[in-house]
């Protein structure tokens, strides 16, 4: 499977954006979301930026006001995730400029059309900037 | 691109999203979506609502559910977007659905037929939407619906699209793999596809087939590591770069693969070998996603048929790993360390320092990762450093998910390794004690056998010795408060049997602490079942040594309370108490014989004992008996009649169940051969899960005290090696322990002739020798161990070929001053100033730093009157100067490490998007200033309280 589930959590602890590629019930979200940010938030920048938490990782990078959290399986390699990460920025900076937590709240739809591309099945399927966002650009056009 | 506000949002959503960002609480947040929601549930169901309105609702729709509370009452209008003309509110439908339903939620069904429409729509925008949805909302039975489709658009002139059909196949074959068992084919002809987007995409569903049935795939092996070879070789599109490695994620999970595929297949490695030593010769270790590929090639090289050469190379990284400040690095070295030392295990000792500091770090991610890694290098020199270790730090956390996984490692070693019995039940004490109510029931029950059976017949002074130090210990324990259930078992138990028995304490001594447990533990059933009982075998062995017994008040008030409990078990227990205490010295000394818990329990299946009873009775004109299967319409009372009173005469019990033990002890009879001492006593008949299958459903009643029934069933050997494990043990650890075990047997001469299999069992021998010297050197002092077979080692006289295992008895002191070295040695490494190098070279070019510094300050002033706090600094600064120094981001560790390569990267222009794209927003401090100038109109005032909201991700 890979990757479980990708979460945007701003410096508070609210959740900004989330994608599950596992079925969870509304209530396990919450107790997830609120565990493991928990947990995530607590750390500091030395530390490692993995986390177990029972039989998966989270991966997590900061930017700015805005933490990244990736649950993978344990076998999943963690700096390629870091660096997902980092792409998935990149890519929404390329697209908004100057990303920022409001933009990916304005445009929740947008940041979750560009994680379709990237992401299926919990597997990471395209990383060329380009084409995760010429979808995105040609529905802009269009409408 | 215009980000605030959008030139199409409602200020109503602005007001929304606004608010939701400004929430200060979650209480505040949840009162705002709770209005959200009252305002929703009023608005979508109103007719005519614009399609650029409804796509609004239904975004508010998601952000209800991303916030935690339920918006089910709008499903149906998301479904309904997803028949839209327009792409981009059909995507937002399709989009919405799929985040609000699980592939079996009724409204499915209303979809399929859209998406089946939409699969076979003319603008492939239409057709990769309904594909996404494909991926997460097709469940078993609609799988026919759509896989004709799906598979027609494999094919598809569109990359976009195949790659998005070739995902929607792996999804299928996730569900159902039978129901597309005859399509997978597909995948390896997709694997050849000329787009390598939608090649990168097929080696997802390849790893999967792959590691479910290797052999079938190894004819791929030559083409994967040609895609390998040109991917390396930088064939494939630059767009596919990360700061200048060629296609990253594509080398992993080729590297993934030919892991898999070359575990234990000496042909298929050799084909491997070149091109991983390429990778490892050219991948950038000074970024992040270099440093990715070079740990998954370590994973390679270890998983495949081992190659000198590659393996010191993976050595080399594994070094520079350790050596980094980086924590993420450090943890990704320990991992490497983990998977080479199984092959190569002398480069463990290389790192002892680096390992050690790893566990003495804050860092709690480290530490666990460093536990791992002690977890798989232990034997029996340097079980009791790291065993210690584990239970201190089991001890420190809370988490009770790992902490179990910790106390059953802990176990399990001790199990393994442990070189003195005395150290073994210490070592369990300490678990009990802190997580015992995590840890299986069946340790305990291994921790009793093992006081039972003491270190052999041999050797009976330090049975009691033992014993007696276990007694000591306990009563000194019982002082604590609220103590694990599986724990007060256990030292109940170990009380009765040898309370007594060294005549230190008095019976009435014993008695009473035993009293105290029942009355303090007055809720747990089981803890005062095991109370009652060794009551009763103190009162017992008083009665047998002919010494008078005097029942202490609590024990009475005790008693009758249990006399009247509504707990059968506990009222029989009294009963058989009270009846015990009345019997004569030669009734109790033989139904209560001392520490015979072990003994077998011979059963006289032909009851020959009655047979002069019998005699009698048919001398006095009784009717023979008939068995059973002779008889006919007869009641078979007669039957019934002679166990009653044969229980009569010996204790007055129940008596139905009397003839089940005899078919249980039968079946056993081999296991006991197998494992000769292995008898548990079975203390307790409330296990439901211990008793099971056995096939007793009555085992309180057959013997009157429990204690004197002995069980072979469910007996693991526990203690020592293992050697027989019936299937009722878990069988995880079960077989871990078989490895170790046997790897432990094999000694250390098959060392260089073993392959690297998943057979993990060869791996372990060169570790077990090359270990001895690491760890002797790892945790200080006594490296040069004398070795020799622990005296009285049960476990070890078991099976003589396995003496092998040497025990190095340690002192406390040694042990002690052990640990004082180890915690003196970090310093050391600091000393040796290694990680500075490192250090120095990660750093920020303090000029570049100014650079940047002055940059933004004219930015900033440059910038008529906006305060400069509001500036979001841009991408641009990051790139260019390096701005997570600047603003000293907290998370420098992590930007540096990132913006780094993008500093040595700038002089070579090649495949740097930023640099282009950095050209081309060069007025890029007005764009954020104009973001800014768009807020405050929105009336979002970011001074006030979330003023980090508008900072700019990458600033």
């Amino acid at each position: 499977m890979g990757i479980r589930f990708i979460l945007m959590v701003n410096k508070q602890g609210q959740t900004r954006l989330a994608q599950y590629y596992e079925w969870l019930t509304l209530e396990e979200r919450r107790a997830l979301e609120g565990e493991i940010v928990r947990k995530c938030l607590a750390r500091n920048e030395q530390q490692c930026s993995f986390v177990e938490h029972r039989n998966y990782k989270i991966v997590y990078r900061r930017y700015a006001s805005l933490f990244f959290l990736v649950g993978v399986d344990n076998d999943e390699n963690e700096l390629a995730i870091l660096e997902f990460i980092h792409l998935l920025v990149e890519t929404m900076d390329r697209h908004f400029g100057n990303v920022c937590e409001l933009d990916i709240m304005f445009h929740l739809e947008k940041a979750h059309f560009m994680l379709e591309e990237m992401v299926m099945n919990g597997s990471i399927v395209e990383t060329s900037k380009a084409n995760i966002l010429s979808p995105i650009q040609l529905m802009d056009k269009a409408s | 691109m215009g980000s605030q506000g959008g030139f199409y949002q409602s200020k109503e959503f602005l007001d929304l999203v606004k608010s939701i960002g400004e929430a200060r609480s979650k209480a505040e947040e949840d009162r705002i979506v709770l209005n959200e929601i009252e305002t929703l549930k009023r608005r979508i169901s109103e007719p005519d609502i614009p399609k650029r309105k409804m796509k609004e609702y239904i975004i508010r729709l998601v952000y209800i559910e991303m916030l935690g509370h339920d918006a089910s009452f709008g499903y149906i209008h998301a479904v309904k977007m997803t028949h839209d003309d327009s792409l981009l509110v059909k995507r937002t439908g399709y989009l919405a659905v799929t985040l609000f339903l699980n592939e079996d939620h009724d409204l499915i069904i209303l979809i399929v037929n859209t998406i089946q429409k939409d699969l076979k729509s003319d603008n492939y925008l239409v057709v990769c939407a309904a594909l996404n949805a494909v991926c997460k909302l097709i469940n078993e039975e609609t799988i026919p619906a759509v896989l004709p489709q799906v598979m027609e658009l494999l094919a598809h002139p569109k990359e976009a699209v195949r790659k998005k059909a070739i995902m929607a196949l792996h999804r299928f074959y996730q569900k159902s793999p039978s129901s597309v068992s005859h399509l997978v084919s597909n995948f390896r002809k997709r694997l050849c596809d000329n787009d390598p987007g939608v090649m990168g995409a097929t080696l997802c569903p390849l790893f999967e087939l792959i590691a479910r049935d290797v052999n079938s795939y190894k004819d791929l092996v030559i083409s994967f590591v040609s895609i390998l070879k040109q991917v390396a070789e930088r064939r494939l599109s630059k767009a596919y770069d990360c700061h200048q490695m060629p296609a990253p994620f594509i080398q992993i999970k080729l590297l993934k693969i030919l892991a898999l595929l070359g575990s234990g297949d000496k042909q298929a490695s050799e084909n491997m070998y070149t091109v991983v030593g390429d990778i490892f010769r050219k991948c950038d270790s000074s970024s992040n996603i270099g440093n990715a590929v070079l740990y998954e090639c370590i994973c390679c090289v270890s998983s495949i048929y081992p190659n000198p050469k590659l393996l010191e190379s993976a050595a080399d990284v594994i070094s520079r790993f350790l050596k980094s400040d980086s924590h993420n690095l450090k943890y990704m070295g320990i991992d490497a360390l983990g998977r080479l030392i199984k092959i190569s295990p002398e480069i463990a000792e290389q790192h002892q320092l680096a390992v050690i500091d790893c566990l003495e770090d804050p860092d709690d991610t480290l530490k666990r990762k460093t536990f791992e890694l002690l977890y798989k290098m232990t034997k029996s020199t340097n079980v009791e450093v790291i065993v210690d270790r584990m239970i201190d730090y089991m001890i420190s956390i809370s988490d009770n998910h790992y902490k179990t996984e910790i106390a059953s490692r802990c176990v399990e070693l001790a199990e393994q390794f442990a070189p003195s019995n005395q150290w073994f039940i210490q070592t369990m004490n300490r678990v009990f004690e802190h997580a015992g109510d995590l840890v299986n029931i069946k340790v305990a029950h291994s921790l009793m056998r093992l006081i039972a059976e003491g270190f052999g017949e041999d050797d009976d002074n330090a049975d009691s010795k033992l014993r007696s130090s276990a007694v000591e210990s306990y009563l000194r324990i019982l002082g604590e408060p609220k103590l694990p259930s599986v724990f007060l078992q256990v030292i109940c138990w170990v009380l009765g049997e040898y309370g007594t028995a060294d005549g230190m304490f008095s019976a009435s001594d014993i008695t009473g602490k035993l009293c105290d447990v029942a009355e303090a533990y007055s809720n747990d059933e089981t803890v005062k079942a095991y109370a009652t009982t060794a009551l009763m075998k103190i009162y017992a062995f008083e009665i047998a040594a002919r010494r008078k017994v005097d029942m202490l008040p609590e024990c009475q008030s005790l008693m009758e309370e249990l006399l009247a409990s509504h707990s059968t078990d506990l009222q029989q227990r009294a009963y058989e108490l009270q009846a015990v205490i009345g019997l004569d010295a030669h009734a109790v000394e033989c139904i209560m014989p001392s520490d015979a818990s072990c003994e077998d329990i011979e059963v006289d299946r032909d009851l020959s004992f009655l047979n002069d009873y019998i005699q009698e009775a048919i001398e006095k004109g009784a009717q023979p008996y008939i068995p059973e299967s002779e008889r006919s319409g007869m009641l078979n009372i007669s039957n019934f009649r002679n166990q009653d009173h044969h229980e009569a005469s010996s204790h007055g019990l129940r008596f139905e169940a009397y003839e089940l033990p005899k078919p249980a002890v039968q079946s056993r009879i081999p296991q006991a051969l197998i494992a000769s001492t292995e008898i548990v006593p079975v203390p307790e008949p409330m296990y439901p899960r211990e008793s099971y299958q056995t096939t007793m459903p009555s085992i309180p009643s057959d013997a009157g005290s429990a204690e004197l029934k002995l069980r072979l069933e469910g007996v693991q050997k526990k203690w020592g090696r293992p050697t027989y494990t019936p299937a009722t043990s878990t069988s995880n650890s079960t077989s871990q322990k078989t490895v170790n075990g046997t790897s432990q047997g094999d000694g250390a001469s098959t060392v260089s002739s073993m392959c690297e299999t998943y057979d993990s069992r060869k791996p372990q021998v060169e570790v077990s020798h090359e270990k001895q010297k690491l760890a002797a050197s790892l945790f200080g002092g006594s490296s040069k161990t004398e070795k020799r077979p622990a005296t009285g080692h049960k476990a070890a006289k078991a099976s003589s070929h396995m003496v092998e295992k040497s025990h190095v008895p340690k002192s406390s002191m040694e042990v002690a001053s052990d640990k004082a070295t180890s915690a003196q040695q970090p310093p050391d490494l600091l000393d040796l100033g290694e990680p500075t190098a490192t250090s120095t070279a990660l750093q920020l070019d303090p000029f570049k730093q100014l650079e940047g510094l002055l940059d933004t300050t004219e930015v900033a002033s440059a910038v008529n009157g906006a305060p400069a706090a509001s500036i979001s600094p841009d991408i641009m600064a990051l790139y260019v100067d390096t701005a997570a120094g600047i603003h000293n981001k907290n998370d420098a560790d992590l930007l540096s490490g990132l913006s780094n390569p993008s500093v040595t990267n700038m002089p070579g222009t090649t495949a740097m998007p930023q640099v282009t794209q950095s050209s081309s927003k060069r007025p890029n401090p007005k764009d954020s200033l104009e973001k800014d100038a768009l807020v405050r109109q929105m009336g979002v005032n970011p001074s006030s309280q979330n003023p980090n909201l508008f900072k700019d991700l990458l600033g």
